[in-house]
This record gives C-alpha cells, sequence and structure tokens, in this order.
C-alpha cells in the first residue's frame, strides 16, 4: 500500500552550541552568532518517513516548514536523503507565531499539500523552545489521532500502524489507524546520510524566496535547468495560498504573550577557591566529613 | 462562570503522580492569591474510592473523577475529550499539568482544541498584573508563566492575556507537595464519561506496557555527583559512578553529557530534566547553563570542579575547585576512603 505521508521539519538555531556571543550586551539573542540547522529530532522524524517510502513503494515523502527563505534549506537536505519534496510555508503574517498559531498555519498547509495524507511525522520537539507542543496540537486541529514519544513503528499495513514509543519509567506498544501524527523520540534511530545522487539532482534546487529580491529563476546560471526540471523549483506558500485566517496567524494568532525576557545573572555566593592538589582537596574532604556534610 | 484553577492529575494506576500532587500544592497557592476554588481531575479506571485521599488533602474544593475501562492506561483522544468537555462546560481560568510524557501530550492537543495559550516546563508560576503597551490594555491576576527559553540563554515570563484556561505544564520536582489538611473536607464527583467521550475517541490501542518503579532516586538523593560536557566521555562517568559509590551519592547530568551520549536520559538535572533538592550538590565538568542551574540550584552545598574558573556555575557554588575532573575525581575518592574510616 502506498502512503501519503507529510514531515514537519523546523530549521532551529543551534541552542546546543551557545558561545559567549550568543547574546547581544542589550540582553537580546544574538541569532546571527548561532548557525541554523535541521532540527535534530526532526531528522530522526524524516528516517522514520522514509524508510516507510522503502517498505512501501510508490509513497511519497513531503517536507512541510514555515520560515523564512532560508528554511528552505531543510527541504533540500531532506530531498538529499531521500525525501520527495516539500514546501516552505512563508509569508510576513506567520511572524511572531507561537506554537498554537504555528500548528494552525502548518494544518492549513497540509490540509492543502496533501488532502488525503496517511501519516504526518514531525520530531519530538524543536531545540529552541523544547516545547513538544507543535505536534499534538496539528493532530488536534485536523482532528486526527497522535502518537507522541515514538521510537520505532513496527509495523504499517492495512491502514493500521503500530507503533514503540516511550513513556515515564518504560515503554509502550500502541496500534491505531491512519491517518494519524507521529513525533519522533531523538533516541529513534538516526537519520540516513546524505545520497551522492539525490545531492547531484537536488543541489540546485530553490524556493522562489530565495532568490535575490527583483530576479527571477530566469536570470539564474542554470535558467534551462528550472525550466526542464520543475522538481528544482521548492514549493511556497503564502497565508492567502492556504486560505488561513489571518487572525489565526503569527502574532495575532498567538494567545501566549512573552511580558518579559531577562538576562540570568546567578546570585553570586561567596565561594571557596580551591585548587586540585592533594592539599586542597584532602582539606576539603575532612572539612565536609567533620560538619557531616557527607559520611 | 467558575473561574476556578484546575489541575489535571497523572494516575498510573490507582497511584496518583507526585507531580499532580506538586501541582495541587502550587494551585491552591494560586486560588487562594486569586480567592477562587481549586479543582482536581483525575481519569482512569477503577480509581473512585482509591485516588480521592492521595488528592483531597491537599486542598482540593472539588475533584472530578472519571472512571472507564477505556480511560486506562492513558491514551490521547479520550483523555483530551475529558478535559475540552469539561473545561467548556466549567471555564477555568487556569489549568495546571505535569511536564512528563502524559501532560506533554494532553497538554497541547487541549489547547489547540480551546484555542488557549499553553506554555511548557515552567520553572515558576506566579500572579501579576499585565499591560499591553500595544493595546493600551491593563490586566489583573494573570498568571506568570516562567521558564528559561531559548537554550537556557534567557528566562522568560509568558503570559495569556485574553484565553481561558491559561495553561502550564511543570516538571516533577519543581514545585513542592505540602498537605494542607488530611482531613480536607472537597466535593467529590464522579462524572458520567459517556457524556464526555464519545465511543469513536477511544482509538488507540495499548498492546503493551512496561512501567519500571525510576532506576534512579535522585529526586530524593541527600548527595549527587552530577556530571557535563566536560567529563568527555562514557569513560569519564565511570568514574563519577565509582565516587557515588564511594561516598553513597547518585549520579546525575547535564543535558550536555546526556545529548552527547555520555549517560542515560533519565539522569538529566535541569528544567528539562528532573530537579533536584540534595544536601551537596558536586557538579563536575558542568558549566553551569540556566536549565541546568534551573534544577539544582536549591543544592545545599555546592561543589564546582572544573578546569574553566569562568564557568558560570563557579558563581553559585559554595566550593570551587579548579582544577580537571581527572585530577581531581580520583582524590576526591582516595581522601574520602582515607578519612572517612
Amino acid at each position: 500500500m502506498s502512503l501519503k505521508i507529510v514531515v514537519l521539519a523546523k530549521q532551529v538555531p543551534d541552542t546546543r552550541n551557545v558561545g559567549p556571543d550568543a547574546m547581544t550586551p542589550e540582553g537580546t539573542v544574538n541569532r546571527a552568532a548561532l548557525p541554523a540547522i535541521f532540527n535534530p529530532e526532526d531528522l530522526n522524524a524524516l528516517e522514520q518517513a522514509l524508510r516507510l517510502k522503502d517498505e512501501n513503494p510508490g509513497s511519497t515523502v513531503t517536507i512541510v516548514t514555515m520560515g523564512p527563505g532560508r528554511a528552505a534549506e531543510v527541504i533540500r537536505e531532506a530531498m538529499f536523503r531521500g525525501a520527495d519534496g516539500g514546501y516552505l510555508l512563508t509569508d510576513r503574517a506567520f511572524a511572531g507565531a507561537d506554537t498554537l498559531a504555528t500548528s494552525y498555519a502548518l494544518s492549513t498547509a497540509i490540509k492543502h499539500v496533501c488532502p488525503d495524507v496517511d501519516l504526518i511525522i514531525g520530531g519530538r520537539q524543536a531545540i529552541d523552545g523544547d516545547t513538544a507542543q507543535v505536534g499534538p496540537q496539528v493532530a488536534e486541529k485536523l482532528g486526527l489521532n497522535q502518537i507522541t514519544y515514538t521510537e520505532e513503528i513496527l509495523s504499517c499495513k492495512d491502514g493500521k500502524i503500530t507503533v514503540k514509543r516511550h513513556i515515564d519509567g518504560g515503554v509502550e506498544t500502541v496500534e491505531t489507524a491512519l491517518p494519524v501524527v507521529l513525533t519522533v523520540n531523538g533516541s529513534a534511530a538516526p537519520c540516513r546520510p546524505r545520497n551522492a545522487k539525490l545531492v547531484m539532482k537536488y543541489k540546485r534546487a530553490l524556493a522562489p524566496m530565495e532568490l535575490v529580491p527583483g530576479t527571477t529563476f530566469a536570470e539564474l546560471p542554470y535558467a534551462d535547468q528550472y525550466e526542464k526540471k520543475p522538481y528544482l523549483v521548492l514549493g511556497q506558500l503564502t497565508c492567502a495560498d492556504v486560505n488561513a485566517d489571518l487572525n489565526q496567524c503569527g502574532l495575532a494568532g498567538s494567545p501566549t504573550k512573552v511580558k518579559n525576557v531577562e538576562n540570568i545573572v546567578f546570585k553570586a555566593k561567596e565561594s571557596k577557591v580551591l585548587t586540585g592538589s592533594d592539599e586542597d582537596i584532602n582539606g576539603l574532604i575532612q572539612e565536609l566529613l567533620a560538619n557531616h556534610t557527607i559520611g | 462562570m467558575a473561574n476556578n484553577v484546575f489541575v489535571y492529575c497523572e494516575i498510573e494506576g490507582t497511584k496518583v503522580a507526585e507531580v499532580s500532587q506538586e501541582l495541587l500544592t502550587k494551585g491552591r497557592k494560586l486560588a487562594n492569591t486569586l480567592g477562587v476554588q481549586l479543582e482536581a481531575v483525575a481519569a482512569g479506571y477503577q480509581i473512585t474510592g482509591n485516588v480521592e485521599s492521595q488528592i483531597l488533602p491537599y486542598g482540593v474544593d472539588k475533584l472530578h473523577i472519571f472512571d472507564a475501562e477505556g480511560l486506562a492506561p492513558y491514551t490521547s483522544k479520550p483523555h483530551t475529550a475529558v478535559l475540552v468537555n469539561l473545561f467548556k462546560q466549567e471555564e477555568p481560568q487556569i489549568c495546571l499539568m505535569g511536564a512528563d510524557v502524559v501532560g506533554r501530550d494532553l497538554g497541547p492537543r487541549v489547547s489547540s482544541a480551546l484555542k488557549s495559550g499553553l506554555t511548557a516546563d515552567c520553572t515558576s508560576l506566579e500572579i501579576g498584573p499585565h499591560d499591553d503597551k500595544k493595546l493600551g490594555k491593563h490586566y489583573d491576576n494573570l498568571l506568570y508563566q516562567i521558564r528559561p527559553a531559548f537554550g537556557g540563554n534567557i528566562v522568560a515570563t509568558i503570559v495569556n492575556p485574553e484565553n481561558r484556561p491559561q495553561m502550564a505544564t511543570v516538571r516533577s520536582g519543581v514545585m513542592k507537595a505540602e498537605v494542607l489538611d488530611p482531613n480536607y473536607k472537597g466535593e467529590v464527583i464522579i462524572e458520567d464519561v459517556a457524556k464526555y467521550v464519545p465511543e469513536a475517541e477511544y482509538v488507540t490501542k495499548v498492546l503493551d506496557r512496561h512501567v519500571e518503579a525510576a532506576k534512579n532516586n535522585l529526586k530524593g538523593a541527600p548527595i549527587i555527583v552530577a556530571g557535563g560536557y566536560g567529563m568527555g566521555s562514557k569513560e569519564g562517568f565511570d568514574m563519577l559512578f565509582e565516587l557515588a559509590k564511594v561516598i553513597h551519592a547518585e549520579v546525575g547530568a547535564s543535558r550536555a553529557a546526556v545529548d552527547a551520549g555520555f549517560c542515560d536520559h533519565d539522569l538529566q538535572i535541569g528544567q528539562t530534566g528532573v530537579t533536584v533538592r540534595p544536601k551537596v550538590y558536586i557538579a563536575c565538568g558542568i558549566s553551569g547553563a540556566i536549565q541546568h542551574v534551573a534544577g539544582m540550584k536549591e543544592s545545599g552545598i555546592i561543589i564546582s570542579i572544573n578546569n574553566d574558573e569562568n564557568a558560570p556555575i563557579n558563581t553559585i557554588a559554595d566550593y570551587v575547585i579548579n582544577g580537571t575532573v581527572e585530577e581531581v575525581v580520583p582524590k576526591l575518592i582516595k581522601y574520602y576512603k582515607q578519612n572517612s574510616k
């Protein structure tokens, strides 16, 4: 049985490698200092999708991502690994979205590009927010069931899927009917590497938003390629394209507001500074034992 | 409009999760500040008669029990239907739930259905006013949902000015559970589950389920030896396990160490892990990102071992040992053995 699979992926700032210049002197986040990467757990999600595609010939894997023009990078990256194509959901109206407004935008896009979707798979959470909310919120908006914290898809046939998932203190195997939304853990199988042939095939793929403003594909050095190979022009959708209600998008559609943001300053304690010498360590242990802190 | 504070109680079998009792305690305080009642929701199977005594003593004025075979073990859609339909009717102003697998599966669905705001992994909850300067609007008594954000480089205060309920999830151990009155008289309402959960919602079959008690006792440990990225490897962590064994401690880790694969995920201490309050916290090769500090700052004595004397954690440490973990940890073991006899 061929499956229509949508993978939700996000380009995120790499918050795991935050250097000292990650914050501006004013205390705001210096995004320019953080490299943009494919959200790690979305890669685990992509792998689960690609495995289903391998097992079910004729299946398609479509990436849906929301972000500025450069976020099209995740679509290309996914295509290098085996995805069939993707859509960049991009519009100023989406800016400032919290998880609810994001899930609204994504759900309208999915309805538009893949109304008869069988599976929507995303990472459990994105490293820039760690909320794990968008997957379940998309599921609810589309009226679909969900399986979060997925570790492995054990089987998917005859419209039914069996999944092993992590729960607190253990594991659970659950079965449900398609269509369904899955969110995948970082501990699930890692994503396969890029495929050299696919890199060659898709390396010039571009979303219109990535062009220098005011220019067209016809002005690019390999303009004829974009005419001959339509798959090199990545899908791009605006708010109007997906008939999204402006009141539910971006800042306007976000019930949560950031009241304030503080740069964290630890209240410094007066600390005893020691070296790693035998004398210092021995002294510390004796002190802690003497006042019954340890032992 | 009822406008009360609600806590969703997570139940394993007939046992109410600790995190839920912690949230009931917090919920009671919020309800007092707001001058409203605290209500709790318990959904499971054969829980009637078993869960009341684990919930009411925290100062719960009204407990809604949903008892039906399909409600245990937890699956997403039936529990979503319980809360969504109950909230449409009761119109709570605040809803709290645990930031664990169940709460993080359920919270977003409920918020999506009710179009209300949800803030994950809060480390503090307070009540206060808010001015929206753009709209020129003033709000009183909003829930401040406070959480580290953006890789822990900042702490954000989030509010939901217009939408109700204001929803927040909180990790286990962040709040403290305190019984208000063992004989607290709260009303118990046995709800008609079929009224809230249509038959069509029971769509997930749990084929197999293994739950084990936590492998470690980090939450209650008096002494914790925690390792960070600076431990360098799995083998580096072996050294910490040895130290922990000698000084009768539990081993914890920072997220960076867990992400690097040095140790098991359930050892993670911090905003997205366990929150701990040990008597002694020995931080080994941990730089001290705010999310980590959020989960251990209330430790009695903090000892930091780091070869970077400017590591942020050193500012909250009682003892700073400037040295490499490879050098210092074996010496701690050696001198503890020598001196404790």
